[in-house]
């Protein structure tokens, strides 16, 4: 049973990161819908950095720019050229998945480098861990889920508690009151449908180097899609997504 | 200092003058991608026309890969012209392949093949405008978020039709092995030119569909709902019903589609069918301008795309990814020119001198 549990946490932890992501870029009122584009991005990036230098930081670096390059594509055409979000964030799915299964041709079948899973081993937290059955379930872990929760607890406390979150909130749900208030709506746009990305990207390359750590075809397997879907099921809230995206894995990949 | 002023109306020749440019970039950026990927950039793109058009055997395949997206595009279109975003084409394209082998697999085998595909399509039909009808409903009636409601349509139909292929729909005679029964011949579309009739069914859809939007009462009122609701209420129109109407052409149309992959593509039904012409029309639907005939043209040049991209692996050895990729660059480009359409940008000196840049 607790087994079973921790695994559903380890098979959620990309839906963590990637809902986070799209629950970001829609509180600055865009719907991004290239969330899986940018999870393939970040795969094969931290894949494929992860194996010719075999440095887990530089990997986990590479997707997050993969995945923000690909938000940054989105935000040029949607924020400055005022593009249709829809189609523009399908477009960048596709783009993503060639580009994907492009640059990760070469390595199919490869497994990831064990230099780089090694940062991914289990790491137990002392006395949380002893907890009996939420104790092996949430803290017998890897230190990427640790990393999860906690960019959990602080984009909720960015949203609600700070400044700047507030304003987010502001430019997201009326862009016009929020410009009369003397905010960069364009700004906030961007710096975050591009941190949006950059943690797809995140959660795209915990599935390429963990879930399933060899590369394989369309490694990510329609989870963005479900992301997209979690962020409503959480009602934009942080600490939502983290309950929703442990029991909406999918064994069945 | 850069100024955005709206344009109040852009003439035909400069819309067409934007767009080619735009177009001519997104070649040239393509060309620096391959470039950079260490291939031949004019030898690829030779070779995708090439692969697409070069014989009469691969003009045929190119068609064949037509027919789904301008048929799926078709119904996106009449629910895109209402500002409905219907992503749910992957799952009424399934569903209405599902009602198609509902009928299929429980005929007589003696069924005259006209009737018996007739039926089909009905069915398909009304699978794919009912996979369709259930977001719109909600909607009309709660206000639910259609573009999240469809797509998750998307994935019960799958779902579904996995679960019919690994369950009760399982052929008995395919030793284990998890599939639906082959069509009988009378299920199976006939070709004409070598090309299955869905190609007949495409052109007079279009010509359907152009006529329902630009010369029907409830494709204007369509329009004015996608334009403002505020007007519609205004003008008296019963919104619920011109967007459940709307839908069910929508998802009739994607479910026709369906019918016909199964029928002559497939000879059965499987999960993967819709092949991703759902999500793929909804792009093309955009690029065409919700204009019929643009989006067949459209839709022939991404057919053109899909096919030359899988020759390419087979000709230089490069994947057909690339294909995706280049796809990807040139819908950035094209929609990224819209802007240009709709609004001037002028840069205005330290005199206040204007000049125009495009």
């Amino acid at each position: 049973m607790t087994a079973f549990l921790a695994a559903a946490v380890i098979a959620g932890t990309p839906l963590l990161f990637a809902t986070l992501g799209e629950l970001i870029t829609e509180k600055a009122g865009n719907l991004n819908l290239g969330v899986e584009g940018m999870m393939l991005m970040g795969a094969v990036m931290g894949f494929a950095v992860g194996l010719w230098t075999g440095n887990p930081f530089l990997a986990l670096l590479g997707a997050i720019g993969a995945g923000a390059l690909g938000a940054a594509v989105y935000a040029v055409l949607t924020v400055t050229l005022r593009a249709n979000q829809v189609v523009t964030g399908l477009t960048l799915t596709i783009f993503g998945s060639g580009y994907a299964s492009f640059v990760g041709k070469s390595f199919m079948g490869v497994p990831a480098p064990a230099s780089v899973k090694a940062i991914f081993a289990t790491m137990e937290i002392p006395l949380l861990s002893s907890i009996p059955v939420i104790g092996p379930t949430f803290f017998k872990q890897d230190i990427f889920i640790y990393f999860g929760y906690l960019i959990t607890i602080c984009a909720s406390l960015y949203l609600w508690k700070t400044r700047k979150g507030l304003n987010l909130k502001a430019v997201g749900e009326n862009a016009a009151a929020a410009d009369a208030s003397g905010i960069n709506v364009n700004l906030y746009k961007y710096v975050h449908i591009i941190l949006g990305g950059a943690l797809c990207g995140l959660g795209g390359a915990y599935m390429s180097l963990v879930t399933i750590p060899v590369w394989q075809e369309n490694v990510v397997a329609g989870r963005g899609w479900i992301a997209v879907a979690l962020v409503i099921f959480a009602s934009w809230k942080p600490s939502k997504a983290l309950d929703l995206s442990v029991p909406y894995f999918r064994e069945d990949r | 200092m850069i100024k955005i002023t709206k344009r109040a109306d852009l003439p035909k020749r400069q819309e067409y003058v934007i767009r080619a440019i735009a177009i001519l970039f997104s070649l040239v950026c393509a060309g620096l991608v391959i470039a950079i990927l260490g291939f031949n950039p004019l030898g690829v793109f030779q070779q995708i026309v090439l692969g697409a058009l070069g014989t009469e055997l691969r003009i045929q395949q190119t068609i064949v890969k037509a027919i789904p997206l301008i048929i799926t595009s078709l119904g996106i279109l009449v629910a895109f012209k209402m500002k409905f975003w219907n992503i749910g084409g992957e799952g009424q394209i399934i569903m209405g392949a599902f009602g198609a082998t509902l009928v299929a697999l429980n005929i007589p085998e003696t069924l005259p093949a006209p009737l018996a595909l007739t039926a089909m399509a009905a069915a398909a039909i009304v699978c794919g405008g009912i996979w369709a009808f259930i977001p719109a409903m909600f909607k009309a009636k709660f206000g639910t978020n259609e573009t999240i409601f469809t797509l998750m349509m998307n994935y019960i139909g799958i779902k579904w039709v996995t679960f019919l292929q690994y369950g009760p729909w399982k052929d008995p005679e395919s030793q284990g092995f998890p599939k639906i029964a082959n069509f009988t011949p009378n299920a199976v579309l006939p070709s004409v030119f070598g090309v299955h009739i869905g190609w007949m069914i495409a052109i007079v859809l279009v010509v359907l569909v152009f006529i329902f939007i630009n010369h029907t009462k409830k494709g204007f009122e369509i329009t004015v709902v996608g334009e403002s609701i505020e007007t519609a209420r205004y003008a008296g129109m019963n919104i619920n019903s011109v967007i459940i109407t709307s839908m069910l052409i929508s998802g009739g149309l994607c479910g026709l589609t369906g019918m016909i992959q199964a029928s002559a593509i497939e000879r059965t039904l499987t999960a993967t069918l819709s092949g991703g012409y759902g999500f793929t029309a909804i792009i093309t639907t955009w690029l065409g301008r919700l204009s019929a005939p643009i989006i067949m043209l459209v839709c022939i040049a991404f057919a053109i795309l899909l096919q030359g991209g899988a020759y390419l692996q087979i000709a230089m050895a490069v994947p057909s990814s690339v294909a995706d990729m280049i796809q990807g660059i040139i819908l950035f480009f094209v929609l990224g020119s819209e802007f240009f359409m709709q609004y001037k940008l002028s840069i205005s000196g330290i005199r206040g001198s204007k000049k125009e840049v495009a």
